[in-house]
């Protein structure tokens, strides 16, 4: 995607996550930032802060009375004081506040245990076959746009039980919506409007026939005895849909862009299945995925600098991810990194609720991958493309075959 | 041999269901319905695990994690490993 904001001249005083450098090449970007800042600012989106050290990013993840939830994505359009509705925001519970947060977390965490998340790994192995199998024959194709993509889409729409042949819509209207965030405010309302309108149809239609998925589970789902709201389901749906797609997409295609280009680590997760488990923790370290955002909550002093109530700020889990104070040679992948307390879910109480399922959709996605093409490489280097926004990840990755599996 | 053992304890206050401990060590740790993580029985770590319970310490992002060493093996100074 090409910015619509003109280019940025120093990354310290007027930072742009939707810039072109950024966009290609974050990373040198953060390293640069970390030596001089190590807390960056920008005037556009209306004022938005950057911290970039691993301690800075924590600092803020579990300080919730001076950062507040309530939007989590950086756009044009900066909320006012009565545009969200506190503590609950538009999207709970990723937009709530403590303690609301926590009612609304506790309701939903067992739906994202180890065990539920096994429940839906036959399906994700017989989903990534099937996309294999389409591949078959082909030397060269998209392994962003014909693999990684379908993967998450297709496994939260069945969670969630929707048609599998939704997918491709909502997969669309969601890249629009997390990536399109310098379009102008009415065209972005005018999407959200959309995905509402869709979530509504699927909750009428689960009201009138229930069954067992999330989304007649977030209908049954009571908080002190009450039902939720409607609003409140429809956002939590839009939220899973939407936290779900892009983040697991990019995950596995960064994965995959990895691998392309390193023989040796293709060889290793071959010939050592028991690596698997270390080796994702390693991929996720390096290629999180995701940056979140706080709203500053009130006027106060953050090292030196003076946050002002209503600030952005991005929270960068990828650059902590790369902090050598805290990662031995951070920006080498080592797929056997036995000590890594990366990031890529979050710190605190916002950890992503999904991670157990997004780290089952990436083991699964690489290994049956690796299965059918043990070896691969890019076909084209310079043809691969990032998304821009706060979620980072391959959207055009085409990769030459070199070798079948057995 | 006969020696004292490693104990494992997940801080409830700090653990947020990351599940990589366990992840690491499913004979040492435990999981709720909610997904929090908490230490197997007293958190005794059998002589065979102490290594895994030394990967659950540093790989638990949040450091809810803690190992305490038994006395006979390093009495000279504080036990606890810190997270």
């Amino acid at each position: 995607m090409t910015s619509r904001h003109p280019p940025v001249g120093d990354f310290a005083t007027d930072f742009d996550h939707t810039d072109p450098a950024w966009v290609a090449d974050p990373y040198p970007i953060w390293d640069d930032l970390r030596q001089r800042c190590p807390v960056a600012h920008s005037d556009r989106y209306g004022g938005t802060w950057l911290p970039v050290t691993h301690d800075l990013v924590s600092e803020v993840a579990y300080d919730h009375e001076h950062f507040t939830s309530r939007s989590v994505v950086v756009s044009a359009r900066r909320p006012g004081p009565d545009d969200l509705p506190a503590p609950i925001g538009l999207s709970p519970p990723i937009t709530s506040d403590p303690p609301f947060h926590s009612i609304v977390r506790r309701m939903l965490l067992p739906a994202f245990t180890p065990t539920p998340t096994a429940a839906l790994e036959p399906f994700t192995r017989e989903l990534c076959r099937e996309l294999l199998r389409a591949t078959e024959g082909r030397t060269t194709f998209d392994a962003a746009l014909e693999y990684a993509q379908h993967i998450p889409v297709r496994v939260i729409v069945r969670y969630l039980g929707f048609r599998q042949e939704d997918a491709d819509m909502f997969r669309s209207i969601i890249r629009l919506v997390l990536e399109e965030v310098d379009l102008p405010v009415e065209e972005r309302e005018e999407r959200f409007t959309e995905v509402d309108a869709f979530m509504d149809a699927q909750i009428e239609d689960h009201i009138a026939h229930p069954r067992d998925d999330l989304t007649s589970f977030l209908l049954e789902a009571e908080i002190d005895g009450h039902k939720l709201p409607v609003e409140q389901v429809r956002g939590t749906m839009v939220l899973l849909m939407i936290a779900g797609i892009d983040t697991t997409w990019s995950a596995i295609g960064a994965s995959l862009w990895h691998l392309a280009q390193h023989p040796e680590d293709r060889r290793r997760l071959a010939t050592e299945p028991g690596l698997m488990d270390t080796a994702l923790e390693e991929l996720l370290r390096a290629y999180a995925p995701v940056t979140m955002a706080r709203l500053v909550a009130t006027d106060f002093d953050f090292h030196g600098h003076p946050f002002k109530e209503g600030d952005w700020l991005l929270l960068p889990f990828p650059a902590a991810n790369r902090d050598p104070a805290v990662f031995e040679n951070p920006g080498q992948v080592r797929l056997d990194r036995a000590r890594n307390r990366h990031a890529a879910f979050g710190l605190g109480r916002h950890r992503c609720l999904g991670s157990n399922l997004a780290r089952m959709e990436l083991r699964v996605a690489l290994e049956e991958w690796l299965a059918r093409y043990p070896d691969f490489e890019l076909s084209d280097p310079n043809a691969v493309t990032w998304s821009a926004g706060q979620v980072r990840g391959p959207r055009t990755l085409p990769v030459a075959i070199l070798r079948n599996g057995s | 041999m006969t020696h004292a053992s490693f104990r494992v304890h997940v801080d409830p206050d700090r653990c947020q269901g990351h599940n990589r401990c366990y992840s690491v060590s499913p004979d040492l740790f435990e999981l709720d319905d909610l997904g929090m993580s908490s230490e197997v029985g007293a958190g005794m770590v059998p002589a065979g695990l102490v290594s895994q319970a030394r990967l659950a310490v540093a790989n638990c992002p949040e450091h809810a994690i803690s190992l305490t060493e038994p006395p006979e093996i390093n009495p000279e100074i504080n036990t606890e490993v810190q997270p």
